[in-house]
């Protein structure tokens, strides 16, 4: 690594906490963003001679708030501030006084700056793309290439989520426990959705697939700043274990293979390992959520060395665990799925039955039905629900999986002469 | 003597390497290890992971507390740790000295001379990474 990489990737990591003190300061993201990216011109201008500071964070905020104070100033006709080496030297006691100014508020300036991304106003991409944009600093080009848009359609649309976020006014006050939690909870949803662009969209464009990477990262930096949250651990816990099968969840032909059918060996045991881990933290603090349930029902595949080990029964518990914390017909869904392999795809297809208006547009809930009729010998109805999952398939890779189901049908009843 | 080789670093950057980067580096660093571990001078090497992962028990009034994250709140982190026969401090310092050279990551290596307490028995199967 070049000292010039090593010194973008500490000014990538020092990003969130850094941008958001001098949010909390200017009380203006542009602003802030541009105090930011000066900090980081100079870090790049003096570290390799001088090298790093000892707290490269205090260092960005000391200097981003000087040129931040500099360019208002300068705005308002007033006298600029003095040169850069003025401050580009800081002693260990100006640091140490940066330090202690920020540390007090470090926490929910991270969290702010999370949280003014997720504004129920913007869809669910401009979410993502704010995100990625404002808290993990991608580039609009790289943003663009993952969404598959140009770069300026890219800039205009954060352009234009920005001053909805503006309009909509950043709250500066430090939040009340109760608006704290709030806010963590639409923060790790925005998460999982950054997540679940990488995971879905991934398949098909390799610029996608760093989103998974990127929702992993904001998912550690959340629980490190909020260590004792046991829903964070279930959530960056079910991200990791998702993502241990990125190498296996498509063949080289870019089509899906199943959990059942994948090379468990090639699953990756260091983010599994990391998330058992945080699975155990999280289940000491017995206050299951969602995103811990989830986990769980992800970690007993994970530690299954074989697919006839899974323990379907503990999935089936944990998916009526999940209905009644979460209800929802997806949920149930999968629940059916856990109990076709103890019961029987016939009595899954009792318990999918009533789903059938609910999710009538979900692509998944037909390729579900058609796999269980197919298992049950019902051959026609199980072609006219894959019929149904092709008209409904969000990706090729989608639509021949379904297809690939269909000539499985094929083989078992050949055409009549 | 044994020295305990404990690599210090901030988390944050260590984190944000990339898959490629991160195999580059550990590439090079087990180039280090290997001569001293055919010479029979380096022992268990432990890689740790994020302090998210970690639990504290510290004593409390009472009963000992359990507490989420790492020891202490600090800048550096333990990331890593090495253990190292060596004849003398110099020899230590030599090893650690190559394994900075080769990981843009660490910020410090601390040499803490140990003995064994208790030479241990445990299986791998479930540590390789």
């Amino acid at each position: 690594m070049t000292d010039i990489a090593w010194i973008e990737l500490a000014l990538t990591a020092a990003r969130p906490q850094a941008l958001g003190a001098l949010l909390r300061y200017f009380r203006d993201l542009d602003t802030a963003e541009e105090a930011f990216q000066e900090a980081c011109l100079r870090a790049i201008r003096t570290w390799p001679d001088k090298g790093p500071p000892r707290d490269p964070t205090a260092w960005l905020i000391f200097v981003g708030r000087n040129s931040g104070i500099d360019a208002v100033r300068k705005r308002s006709r007033n006298d600029p501030l003095p040169e850069e080496e003025a401050f580009s030297d800081l002693s260990d006691a100006e640091t140490d006084i940066a330090d202690r100014l920020d540390n007090s508020n470090y926490r929910d300036d991270i969290l702010r700056l999370m949280f003014i991304c997720c504004h129920p106003d913007l869809p669910a991409t401009q979410q993502i793309a704010l995100a990625l944009r404002i808290v993990s600093g991608l580039s609009v080009a790289q943003i663009a290439r993952a969404f598959l848009v140009g770069d300026s359609a890219m800039e205009q649309r954060i352009t234009r989520a920005k001053a909805r976020v503006a309009k909509a006014g950043v709250p500066f006050e430090t939040p009340g426990a109760a608006e704290r939690s709030e806010r963590l909870g639409i923060v790790s949803a925005m998460i999982y959705l950054v997540f679940n662009e990488g995971y879905s969209a991934g398949i098909t464009n390799p610029d996608s697939a760093a989103f998974c990477d990127e929702a992993i990262r904001l998912g550690r930096l959340l629980l490190r700043i909020f260590p004792g949250e046991p829903e964070i651990m279930g959530l960056l816990a079910l991200l990791l274990l998702q993502h241990s099968r990125a190498g296996t969840r498509i063949d080289a032909q870019g089509q899906i293979v199943l959990l059942e059918d994948q090379d468990r060996s090639r699953w990756d045991r260091k983010l599994i390992n990391e998330a058992l881990a945080l699975l155990d933290k999280a289940i000491r603090h017995r206050r299951p959520g969602p995103y811990q349930v989830q986990a769980a029902i992800s970690a007993l595949h994970a530690r299954a060395a074989t697919p006839k080990d899974t323990d379907w029964q503990e999935i089936t518990m944990l998916y009526g665990l999940l209905e009644h914390i979460q209800p929802s017909p997806v949920v149930t869904l999968n629940k059916a799925v856990a109990v076709s392999k103890l019961e029987g795809p016939e009595a899954a297809l009792a318990m999918i039955a009533p789903l059938a208006e609910k999710l009538d547009g979900y692509f998944y809930f037909h390729g579900v039905k058609g796999g269980l009729m197919l298992q049950a010998g019902q051959k026609n109805e199980a072609r006219q629900a894959f019929d149904r999952a092709i008209a409904l398939a969000n990706s090729p890779a989608e639509c021949a999986h379904i297809r690939m189901q269909i000539d499985k049908l094929g083989a078992v009843t050949p055409p009549a002469v | 003597m044994l020295y305990a080789i404990l690599c210090y670093a901030h988390e944050e950057t260590v984190f944000a390497w990339s898959k490629e980067e991160e195999d580059a580096v550990m590439a090079k660093l087990i180039e280090v290890q290997t001569p001293y571990a055919q010479a029979g001078k380096l022992g268990p090497v432990g890689r740790l992971m994020p302090t998210t992962a970690a639990t504290t028990v510290r004593k409390g009034r009472e009963e000992p507390l359990v507490l989420d994250g790492p020891f202490a709140e600090t800048k550096e982190v333990l990331l890593g740790f090495y253990t190292l026969e060596a004849e003398t401090l110099e020899e230590a310092v030599a090893f650690s000295k190559k394994l900075s050279a080769v990981n843009p990551g660490s910020s410090s290596y601390e040499i803490r001379p140990f003995y064994v307490f208790h030479p241990g028995e445990m299986k791998h199967s479930e540590t390789k990474t």
